[in-house]
């Protein structure tokens, strides 16, 4: 039988305000265990949380970006359940009213096709603390550094349908909220997680299947791999004669398969009733307006500038527009060396490469864009050709010297002196009599070869275009 | 000395007819001699109130007359106290000392009253005898067969039998008021949001409201004036002006219309408080006022959506008591579930328990449209009721309580217990202030008349309750007890 698959992702972001969400604790990665706890944070009796409008208007600029719609009188309710790592005993989050309502995301598909995904919803929801299980024998320490933090839940609806897919729309997810500045969105630290809701029916079928959900997975590879696993796992039930049980799974990367949590029959009723001690959060248009004209430029709307302004291929603008920051690194190389398709093919082409290889981000290049910019202007100028230029780029990487001093302490100016080609060019006349008599004979494609051998001999440095002039004008 | 009230204290104080540190001893004294059979502090600050009456007598003698300068008080074991114990009158938190002050807390050190120590109070403030406190039921001072009401019963009775002239409690449905009536006191329970909850510990967070029990409407709004105000740390703190209370104090009542729940003059009410509140209305009609009957249709279902939403809220706010970072915690628990199960067993008494499992079972899944979500309709009709009536009238007034202080051991059944508010009730569900005054002695028990406002009518209904004050002397009767010295 042919199987679809069925996903819907549910995202949680840290959102990474100054203060956390209900008490002005800072709230800062790696401090040490329960610095970052205020008596607030440790549910001290009598406390009571306000409201950090900071996660409001991040919230907000959210829905925006997608657009969505926003709830002018969200609700924060109380979902009740007991962990040691989550001190007041309930957490407080949002169901009926959230901040944002449904809105939509596109993806690009491997194909090149594009997908619209619609977002369910996104609500504020505080973060629990951390229980350490395996610094301590026969106890548990628990970690509130983390909480009270405040998260952004990304809910999708289930219009995916492969692993690939999932991965594309959390990429988006990830270039949205990192462009919109209101996360770190670094899925290894735990600033952005997800929940992966999985089921499979027979192709062409409408209804939907039990879905598995596979929790806290914590990188876009094994979003992937969860999802195909699972994929593979529930295939299997069903064609041996099984039924798929709906409950929590969690991914096991390291053999590759997921495993059962929970069953959702003993799951906890969570008593969600309207958190008391908060009022109605209430915004207004002019406030939605406001926040509205502070959003910056995103990823779609600038990738469809960078294809108008710099005449650059959909594909290109897309992979140059997948980070903000790439973006801004791309425009100032472009605004530097003045030459757009040339900075595009070596900042998509050579650089990205260098920072795949090394696993760095664009911000912690090796390559600055100043840098970069000088180079492609060299090339432009003719002072090296494209091919040294590459050279260069190599040497940049360890030598953090200037463009300049490097072609010039390496001698790799391009040789542009016409005695010099001159020379050269002589030199390959005599050493290959029998490709030039091929040429003379109207063989037209040996030029090239002729011309390669004197940029051998050159070590590359010789202006190609002169070369190639002078053997013309000297064979005839 | 020690019977005056906080602005006469505040008086002879200004006068220099007296030090702080001599008031603060005299109380100290009286608290040694007779809190032992009445049992209304928890804890006494001996130490810390004789350095705080030093330091507002060097004030005073520095010319700073601000009121309620050096004047002693009490408050309710269920706001925290920086470096003092605060055991909200449980086993859970018998060994909690809070490291921060609730606001509450912080004004009154702010405007130099002396704190002389902790009250009693019913367990969480889940009660209306203050049986059900962990550290043992208060006795009420006219009579120590009898209850003193609750939840701010160790208050009510500091303030009665003059173990301190003023006192802190908090109402969430009728926790000031009742205990004021039994003891023979005045209880102010302000509007929801006038006073700062930051420190006070929760029960029913949507009702819970801090307020003053003195022994005069002047001290209950010289007290307002120092608690009253937005707080930034409470959410739910209201953004108004506060009102300097005392200013309208002496405003004549010619003309004010008064009016009469009917509801609150049916069935279940006694002879005795029934004949003390006529008499009553009797003095304000002298004083030109009008008295018309007035409807609360939906009065009758204020108990029941009360006793789900108050429960909701506190089956909630009663979770983290868990045993993992404070307070008490069971010897030796086996597995974190053993843990939970017997620090919460061992650390509520029953009626805590109670309302934990009401309120757990109130939300619970396929429970709650049928419950929580009923009350709070039941809620806003209430809500409803009062702001139509305030069309017609501008107070509302009526017992406090159907009956006087009843005895020790009187009422085990929950719910018979559960209609000791049925008059109070209602208004911390509309969020509405009110006052009970002492309006009559039956049987040798002082009575309480119920004064309702509008929303943030605080002013008028210690205007009203001011007035009756000045032409009758109910708040001036003393209970015998602690009076052969």
């Amino acid at each position: 039988m042919e199987w679809e698959s069925v996903i819907g992702l549910e995202v949680h972001v840290s959102l990474s305000t100054k203060s956390k969400l209900f008490s002005g604790t800072a709230s800062e990665f790696g401090a040490e265990p329960n610095t970052q706890a205020n008596i607030f944070d440790l549910a001290l009796p009598g406390t009571l949380p306000v409201f950090n409008e900071e996660a409001l208007k991040m919230a907000v600029r959210f829905g925006l970006a997608i657009g969505a719609d926003i709830g002018k009188r969200s609700v924060f309710d109380r979902k009740n359940y007991f962990y040691p790592d989550l001190p007041k005993g309930y957490q407080v989050t949002q169901l009926d009213f959230p901040i944002v309502g449904k809105g939509s995301l596109t993806i690009t598909l491997e194909d090149g096709t594009e997908k619209v995904i619609s977002v369910t919803r996104a609500h504020i929801e505080e973060n629990a603390g951390k229980s350490l299980h395996e610094e301590f024998s026969a106890r548990s320490g628990i970690d509130l550094n983390r909480a009270g933090e405040p998260l952004l839940e990304i809910v999708s609806e289930p219009e995916i349908t492969n692993a690939k897919e999932a991965v594309a729309y959390l990429k988006k997810l990830h270039s949205i909220v990192r462009y919109l500045d209101i996360s770190d969105a670094i899925m290894a630290q735990g600033s952005m997680r997800c929940d992966v809701n999985v089921s499979i029916r027979p192709k062409g079928e409408t209804d939907l299947g039990t879905r598995t959900e596979i929790k806290n997975i914590n990188s876009f590879r094994f979003v992937e791999k969860a999802i195909k696993s699972e994929i593979i796992r529930q295939q299997e039930v069903i064609e041996d004669g099984g039924e798929v049980a709906q409950e929590t799974r969690r991914y096991d990367a390291n053999k590759d398969i997921t495993t059962s949590m929970r069953s959702k029959e003993v799951e906890n009723d969570y008593r969600y009733f309207p958190e008391p001690d908060l009022l109605p959060v209430v915004i207004d248009d002019s406030y939605i307006s406001a926040v509205k004209a502070e959003l910056p430029e995103l990823p779609d709307a600038k990738k469809e500038r960078f294809v108008e302004e710099f005449s650059l291929s959909t594909y290109d603008a897309g992979v140059l527009t997948a980070t903000r920051e790439m973006a801004e690194y791309f425009e100032e190389v472009t605004k530097g060396c003045g030459d757009a398709k040339l900075a595009a093919n070596w900042v998509s082409g050579d650089l990205l490469a260098l920072l795949n290889k090394n696993d760095i981000e664009i911000t912690e290049s090796p390559i600055q864009s100043d840098r970069l910019a000088t180079l492609i202007s060299r090339i432009k100028d003719n002072t090296i050709s494209g091919k040294i230029a590459k050279t260069v780029f190599e040497t940049m990487i360890d030598d953090y010297a200037g463009v300049d001093e490097i072609i010039k302490q390496k001698g790799l100016k391009q040789v542009t002196d016409s005695g010099e080609i001159g020379k050269l060019v002589d030199e390959v006349i005599t050493n290959n009599p029998d490709q030039v008599q091929q040429f003379k004979d109207g063989k037209e494609a040996v030029l090239g070869y002729l011309v390669g051998q004197a940029m051998k001999i050159s070590q590359g440095k010789a202006n190609p275009g002169q070369v190639n002039e002078l053997l013309r004008g000297k064979i005839k | 000395m020690i019977e005056k009230t906080a602005a006469e204290l505040s008086q002879a104080l200004a006068n220099g007819e007296v030090s702080s540190v001599e008031l603060t001893r005299s109380y100290l004294d009286r608290i040694k001699k007779y809190n032992e059979e009445l049992n209304a502090y928890i804890t006494v600050c001996e130490e810390s109130a004789l350095a705080q009456a030093k330091e507002a007598d060097k004030k005073r003698a520095n010319s700073d007359n601000s009121p309620l300068l050096g004047v002693p008080l009490a408050h309710k074991d269920i706001f925290c106290t920086n470096g003092v114990t605060t055991t909200c009158g449980s086993r859970m938190l018998h060994n909690f000392i809070a490291p921060y002050d609730a606001t509450v807390v912080d004004k009154f050190n702010d405007a130099g009253v002396v704190m002389l120590g902790k009250t009693n109070m019913d367990e969480f403030a889940m009660g209306s005898s203050n049986e059900t406190s962990y550290f043992g039921p208060v006795r009420n001072p006219w009579d120590t067969n009898r209850v003193p009401g609750g939840s701010s019963g160790g208050s009510a009775a500091a303030v009665a039998a003059d173990l301190c002239t003023m006192a802190t409690g908090t109402d969430t449905g009728g926790s000031i008021r009742q205990p004021a009536a039994f003891c023979g006191i005045t209880g102010f329970k302000p509007s929801y949001g006038r006073v700062s909850r930051w420190g006070m510990i929760a029960f029913a967070s949507s009702l819970d409201q801090a307020g003053p029990l003195t022994k005069s409407a002047e001290d209950a709004a010289l007290m307002t004036n120092v608690m009253a105000g937005l707080d930034k740390k409470d959410s739910t703190s209201i953004d108004k002006p506060v009102e300097d209370y005392t200013a309208t104090l002496n405003d004549s009542l010619e003309g004010l219309k008064i009016g009469i729940p009917k509801q609150h003059f049916a069935e279940g009410l006694t002879a005795d408080v029934e004949k003390g509140i006529q008499e009553a209305l009797c003095e304000y009609e002298k004083l030109g006022a009008s008295i018309t009957e007035v409807d609360l249709p939906n009065n009758h279902l204020s108990v029941s959506a009360y006793y789900v939403v108050a429960p909701a809220e506190a089956s909630a706010n009663l979770s983290r008591y868990d045993g993992v970072r404070y307070g008490y915690r069971c010897a030796n628990p086996v597995d974190l579930e053993d843990m939970y199960n017997r620090t919460r067993s061992e650390g509520f008494g029953e009626e805590v328990k109670r309302r934990i499992l009401v309120g757990t079972y109130a939300l619970s899944a396929g429970y709650y449209d049928a419950y929580y979500s009923k009350a709070q309709k039941i809620r806003r009709l209430i809500k409803n009721d009062f702001v139509e009536t305030f069309k017609e009238v501008d107070v509302i007034i009526g017992p406090t309580s159907p009956h006087t202080a009843f005895e020790l051991g009187a009422k085990n059944d929950p719910v018979t217990m559960y209609l000791e508010d049925i008059y109070t009730i209602a208004v911390n569900l509309a969020g509405l202030p009110a006052i009970s005054i002492p309006a009559g002695i039956a049987n040798g028990l002082p009575l309480g008349m119920h004064i309702v406002g509008k929303d943030f009518g605080e002013a008028k209904i210690l205007n009203v309750a001011h007035q009756f004050q000045q032409q009758t002397d109910w708040h001036r009767q003393k209970p015998n007890f602690g009076q052969e010295s």
